[in-house]
């Protein structure tokens, strides 16, 4: 099976078949962000609603892809709800890190096709990487160079809605 | 493997192919993925090629490679000669009226480049209209968007059927006023063919050129440039055994002639000065700066491995391929499958857009992969069909020449093992 398990584990499976934080918001108030996979015309919509105090009030996924897009905005959505906005940039630094490809990580020959796509891997917050839990279970994807830009996909996304947010207010 | 009457492929007047003398030819189809053989199945994205264009490749470059039309030393001559001699197998192949009709370029998609911003640029403007088709490869469609965004001209739109076919019901409405009628002569997702005879004659009574995406059809099919009526024909040399790097746009002579240059540089001019230039005539025109030399060489030994097979016996093959995968899938899968495009074998060429229940396409393809079988998944280069058809990418099986049932046999018991392995 050449590393599918590593692909596919149960855990990713579980986020495909049962999706968390599945919608939409109404918008406004939410943020409404689109993100596009143009190797497999792959699409992910984030629906982000900020509190007053800075922190994810409620995140909804929109939109269609593979197992592996649609599991990491599965398990990204249910990973920065409550957090703060600094808390969710650090997330997303600690995972694109993880996705990053190390010759030394992936083994053998494997090429580099798909660096560049972990481009800010120091994590924020100076006290410690925060921790990725589920998310974990997508450091097999590595392995799969092609397969890299779906799991990044709604982290994307997710780094676009914030920097708009951001910018507009 | 036996014929069947009900597909329209019982005429069984010229040999079959050798599969197992043609598979002796693609050294790369001789090898193992993980202990298993490999079932290439992405013909349709690019072919692979025979030794023998291999070597013609590598024959040039050992004893005959100089730059072309410069040098006058002997080494140079022949390395021209070759080059035009390519441009003469073509143009047989196609049955151009002349080898002049041919230009070599980068690509498929750099021939309908050139047509649009050579023709398109020259004659097109605010007011006009052009119709293209929703079965467009991108390469077809992106170039006429950038020129319509500088010259303001409208784009209408060939529906489609349920089957994925062209509907050509409404044609001569949307022609009407019509300058260029843009449409491939077989889809690449839905492997549906065109009604080229329909589309030229509702286009010439409109006063429209056609310009054809032939990237599909050309390899796999006989093709008739002379009885096609077409105005320009483009097609790409790495999906019929030939090299990348190399495609071909053949245009009517008296169009070629009044058209602009595209790009500009050394190759293309009768003169330079400080002032200006006087380009060359055709072909000379279109092919600016060093053109694909070796490529053009491997082409026409692709050419002539095809035309040593034959086209008719190619397509019947593939007829008969198609035939068999569209039964024994259904058979394997049942309703699990949906499968794009005519139903009809002799509808279509050898290209099956695969639906796996709800399985993506992507993760289809990465199961196949654990048992060699190479498919492609993704959108196709085609955004705007896949729209229409409601999905967002669709899993592509192609078939060649060197396709046989056995690679069949291996694409669905791979299938069964995607569903299972994904089974909700």
């Amino acid at each position: 099976m050449s590393g599918l398990e590593d692909l596919y584990r149960e855990i990713i499976l579980d986020h495909y078949r049962s999706p968390r934080n599945r919608g939409q918001l109404e918008s406004p108030p939410a943020h409404r962000t689109e993100g596009f996979n143009p190797l497999c015309g792959d699409e992910v919509v984030v629906y982000l609603q900020l509190a007053d105090d800075g922190t994810v009030d409620d995140i909804r996924i929109d939109g269609q892809g593979c197992s592996i897009s649609q599991s990491s905005a599965s398990m990204m959505s249910a990973a920065v709800k409550g957090k703060t906005v600094d808390e969710v940039r650090a997330l997303t630094s600690t995972f694109k890190a993880m996705m990053s490809i190390h010759e030394h990580e992936i083994g053998g020959d494997g090429t580099e096709s798909g660096a560049g796509d972990g481009d800010d891997g120091a994590p924020a917050d100076a006290s410690g990487e925060l921790p990725l839990g589920d998310l974990e279970a997508l450091r097999g994807v590595v392995k799969f160079p092609v397969r890299i830009k779906c799991a990044t996909l709604s982290w994307n996304t997710l780094s676009q809605a914030l920097d708009e947010h951001a910018a507009a207010s | 493997m036996s014929t069947d009457p009900a597909n329209g492929t019982s005429d069984a007047e010229s040999p079959s192919i050798d599969i197992g003398a043609i598979r002796k030819d693609f050294p790369i189809l001789d090898q193992q993925q993980d202990g298993k053989r490999l079932v290439f199945l992405d013909s349709a994205g690019s072919s692979q090629r025979p030794r023998q264009v291999i070597e013609a490749m590598n024959e040039l470059y050992y004893h005959d490679y100089a730059n072309v039309h410069r040098g006058v030393y002997q080494l140079a001559e022949r390395a021209t000669s070759r080059y035009e001699q390519a441009r003469h197998t073509v143009a047989r192949f196609v049955n151009a009226a002349s080898p002049d009709e041919i230009v070599f370029t980068k690509n498929a998609t750099e021939a309908l480049n050139l047509v649009a911003g050579s023709w398109g640029r020259a004659n097109l403007g605010d007011g006009d209209a052009i119709v293209l088709s929703l079965l467009e490869h991108h390469a077809n469609i992106v170039p006429w968007h950038m020129l319509a965004a500088e010259k303001g001209f409208e784009i209408r739109w060939i529906p489609i059927t349920g089957d994925g076919q062209l509907d050509l019901t409404d044609l001569d409405r949307l022609l009407d006023g019509a300058k260029l009628c843009g449409v491939t002569a077989m889809s690449n997702v839905t492997g549906a063919l065109t009604d080229l005879d329909h589309v030229v004659a509702s286009a010439k009574a409109a006063g429209a050129l056609v310009a054809v995406d032939a990237c599909q059809s050309v390899p796999h099919l006989p093709t008739d440039l002379q009885a096609m009526g077409a105005d320009f024909v483009a097609f790409s040399g790495h999906k019929m055994l030939g090299p990348s790097g190399i495609g071909v746009l053949w245009g009517r002579r008296e169009l070629l002639d009044a058209m602009p240059p595209f790009l500009g540089g050394g190759g293309m001019i009768l003169n330079v000065t400080t002032d200006g230039f006087v380009p060359d005539g055709v072909p000379a025109k279109f092919e600016a700066g060093t053109p694909p030399i070796a490529e053009a060489v491997g082409l026409a030994a692709a050419v002539e491995y095809l035309e040593g097979v034959g086209m008719e016996a190619i397509r019947r093959h593939e007829v008969e391929l198609t035939a068999y995968a569209l039964r024994k899938l259904t058979d394997d899968l049942g309703d699990a499958l949906t499968i794009h495009g005519p139903a009809e074998p002799a509808a279509r060429g050898g290209v099956l857009s695969i639906a796996l229940e709800d399985v993506h396409a992507h993760d289809v393809s990465q199961i196949l992969d654990t048992d060699a079988v190479c498919i492609r998944p993704g959108h196709h280069c085609a955004k705007p069909l896949m729209k229409e058809l409601g999905v967002p990418a669709t899993a592509r099986a192609s078939f060649y020449l060197y396709n046989d049932v056995d690679d069949v046999d291996a694409l669905s018991s791979a299938l069964v093992k995607a569903r299972d392995f994904f089974a909700l």
